[in-house]
């Protein structure tokens, strides 16, 4: 169904998720504490690429307008992303990178495990493909907090702070707007409010192991699946991201 | 600058390259604990596909022969000739064998 | 990515005296002779395995430091394909540096100490990687030139004669087979390009060629080690040998590209049947692998930055996997 504007939207969120979380993690070349784990994060980075490609371009087929992964990546800006706000926080010390990647992924467990049934083929497609990348991002990561929670008094500290710093931004996982109720009565996209209760098992499961406080309820951000209200960090990383396809506009190959 | 860590231990890595074949060893790596160990040994010796299953082992879990055994250990096989098929002598007429 | 032909000192080494010390190194000879494979645990010359230590050694910090200008790059790939690939070169290098630090351990250092020397500045590590990443032109550049010649090095060290960096570089070897093409593909867009990507493909091989050329470490009549490393086979084939090898190859892919490369005597000499090329500034050389090349002080802040950083990480990795060894044993 071509020009099918919310589910545009819906495949363009879950295109932005990865192509901004990928780029995040790509920051930390060169960075991470230890090689082998600068290798583990690596990967992960690939494989959200290659999600984002794919997601990217299904999202520019449905719209029609002739625009593939990378127009939609390198030719937007703040105000055309719809990524969740989480992945476009900073890095952040090893705990805020961490434990964000840890959230995320126990987000797209629940996400993804659903879009398997979706019923749009090339969703149900890329999930299969998703839930299986998925399942080692959620278990890394999650061995982390595990390590970090449970480690030295320093690391226990620090990831405590970085998850109550993060928490207002899990707020908007779950909370639908017009796109995401509309996928959901078309069996298209998942029910949020239903995603929630196993995100929360999962997450309580691996912050109870880590001997860490689950953050206290506190006011939830949003704005930036809707495009609504963007952080200021966005901005940085598009203008990084995006500075050969805007310095060379004539270039038609890389 | 000084060493800022307890180093962490060596652990060996053996892949199975697909079933119906044993686990191969294929290096080693450093890390905290037998968990991240495998996960490491995923991103080090299988980010192209190369294999169905991973064990990682500590190297301090390895006893080895040393080279002073060598020849107490291989060299009286060598006379035992007999343990190979081709020690034998069967007529070229007879089949299957 | 590479071994340069660093003549590092390994300090002095005692030589053979007695009767059974001279045949312990007669026999030794004979079967590097004999093309016999060393072990770890075999006897060896402590020349030999300082010798390789401090070649395996560079080289797993060449790796590790060779990360760095591509990963400059990462963040500002023009397209998602190109991420991808880059990604996966700068992690398949940062898994080459860990290889070559385990093929190492195997001759006695730790990796820590190791990476300490790196930290320290007391170790070296391929001149290459202290030059800057400009324009993304020098990610293509640095495929095509800088890994085509560590291929050159790299290849013949799968038969070197210790066992562990001959196995290493055999993997090595292996996976690094698509970063040259990579590299390749991107200075033909570039070249195929608008005049602007014309202009940065050009100035990158303005920059890289040298540099490249001097990858294959110092001509062979200053080259004080080789001919010992050849003896042991740890070298097999000498540095001015495998740079006139990397010459050859290159000069017809410049050209198919429409560059030009950077040496007003460089020709076809049909006599020799290779290309004579000028002369390699030398003292550049030495003076970027002495610490004052245009980014040796960034590429090593980095790697302390990133170490210091991580310490914290490191001490709870260590302190979790205790408390779950003394769990388990109650």
């Amino acid at each position: 169904m071509p020009g099918d504007p919310a589910l545009f939207a819906y495949v363009l969120r879950l295109g932005d998720d990865s192509l901004i979380l990928a780029q995040r993690l790509s920051e930390l070349v060169g960075k991470a504490p230890e090689l082998e784990e600068e290798m583990a994060l690596i990967n992960i980075a690939l494989d959200l690429v290659g999600r984002a490609r794919l997601l990217l371009t299904y999202a520019g087929e449905i719209e029609g307008a002739g625009r593939d992964e990378d127009a939609l990546a390198y030719r937007r800006d703040v105000l055309d992303f719809r990524n969740h706000l989480l992945v476009e926080l900073p890095n952040g010390d090893f705990a805020h990178t961490i434990g964000r990647l840890f959230l995320v992924a126990a987000f797209d467990e629940q996400r993804y495990g659903a879009l398997r049934h979706s019923a749009d083929a090339r969703l149900r497609e890329i999930a299969d493909k998703a839930v299986k990348e998925t399942a080692y991002h959620l278990r890394h990561a999650g061995e982390w907090v595990i390590r970090l929670g449970d480690g030295t008094e320093e690391s226990h500290r620090r990831m405590q702070t970085a998850l109550d710093r993060l928490w207002m931004y899990t707020g908007e996982l779950f909370a639908p707007d017009s796109v995401d109720e509309e996928m959901a009565r078309r069996r298209i996209g998942p029910d949020l409010r239903q995603l929630e209760e196993g995100w929360n098992r999962r997450v309580n499961a691996v912050l109870a192991e880590a001997t860490l406080d689950r953050p206290q309820a506190s006011f939830m951000q949003r704005g930036g699946k809707d495009g609504r209200m963007h952080t200021e960090h966005l901005g940085y990383i598009l203008a990084e991201m995006q500075f050969l396809q805007r310095a060379y506009p004539d270039a038609t190959s890389w | 600058m000084t060493t800022d860590r307890r180093e962490w231990p060596v652990y060996e890595v053996f892949v199975r390259p697909r079933n119906g074949l044993a686990h191969r060893h294929v290096g080693s790596l450093h890390a905290p604990d037998p968990e991240m160990a495998l996960e490491w040994a995923r991103d080090l010796y299988a980010r192209r596909g190369e294999g169905t299953s991973i064990w990682v082992v500590p190297a301090s879990a390895v006893t080895a022969s040393r080279p002073e055994d060598r020849e107490a250990f291989f060299a009286p096989f060598e006379d035992k000739v007999f343990r190979h098929p081709s020690h034998y002598h069967i007529p070229p007429d007879v089949e299957n064998m | 990515m590479y071994t340069q032909g660093l003549d590092g000192q390994i300090g002095p080494v005692r030589e053979a005296e007695t009767a059974e010390e001279k045949a312990r190194e007669a026999a030794f000879q004979a079967k590097i002779d004999a093309e016999i494979r060393i072990e770890p645990s075999d006897w060896m010359p402590e020349g030999y395995r300082r010798t390789l230590i401090r070649q395996i050694s560079q080289h797993a910090h060449s790796e590790i430091v060779g990360m760095l200008p591509e990963g400059n790059w990462v963040t500002r790939a023009p397209t998602l394909r190109r991420k991808a690939i880059l990604l996966a070169k700068i992690q398949d290098e940062a898994g080459h540096g860990l290889y070559l630090y385990s093929a190492c351990e195997t001759l006695g250092p730790t990796r820590a100490e190791l990476v300490e020397q790196l930290l320290a500045g007391r170790a070296k590590y391929s001149s290459i990687f202290n030059y800057p990443t400009l324009t993304w032109a020098d990610i293509g550049a640095i495929g095509w030139l800088v890994d085509g010649a560590a291929i050159m090095n790299q290849v013949p060290l799968q038969r070197c004669s210790y066992g562990p960096y001959a196995r290493a570089m055999v993997r090595i070897c292996k996976e690094e087979s698509f970063h040259q093409r990579q590299g390749y593909e991107i200075m033909m867009a570039l070249a195929n390009g608008t005049a602007e990507q014309r202009r940065m493909a050009q100035d990158a091989l303005d920059r890289w060629w040298w540099p490249a050329l001097m990858m294959f470490g110092p001509p062979d009549k200053d080259s004080v080690h080789s001919a010992q490393s050849m003896k042991w086979k740890i070298k097999r084939v000498s540095n001015d040998e495998l740079r006139q090898r990397f010459v050859d190859v290159t000069v017809p892919q410049a050209e198919r590209l429409g560059l030009t490369i950077p040496d007003p005597h460089l020709r076809w000499n049909s006599e020799r049947g290779h290309y004579d090329f000028g002369e390699i500034d030398w003292e550049e050389f030495h003076r970027v692998i002495a610490g004052n090349g245009p980014c040796n002080r960034e590429r090593l802040e980095q790697r302390r930055r990133a170490h210091a950083e991580g310490a914290w990480v490191r001490e709870a990795a260590a302190a979790y996997a205790e408390k779950r060894a003394r769990r388990r044993a109650a």
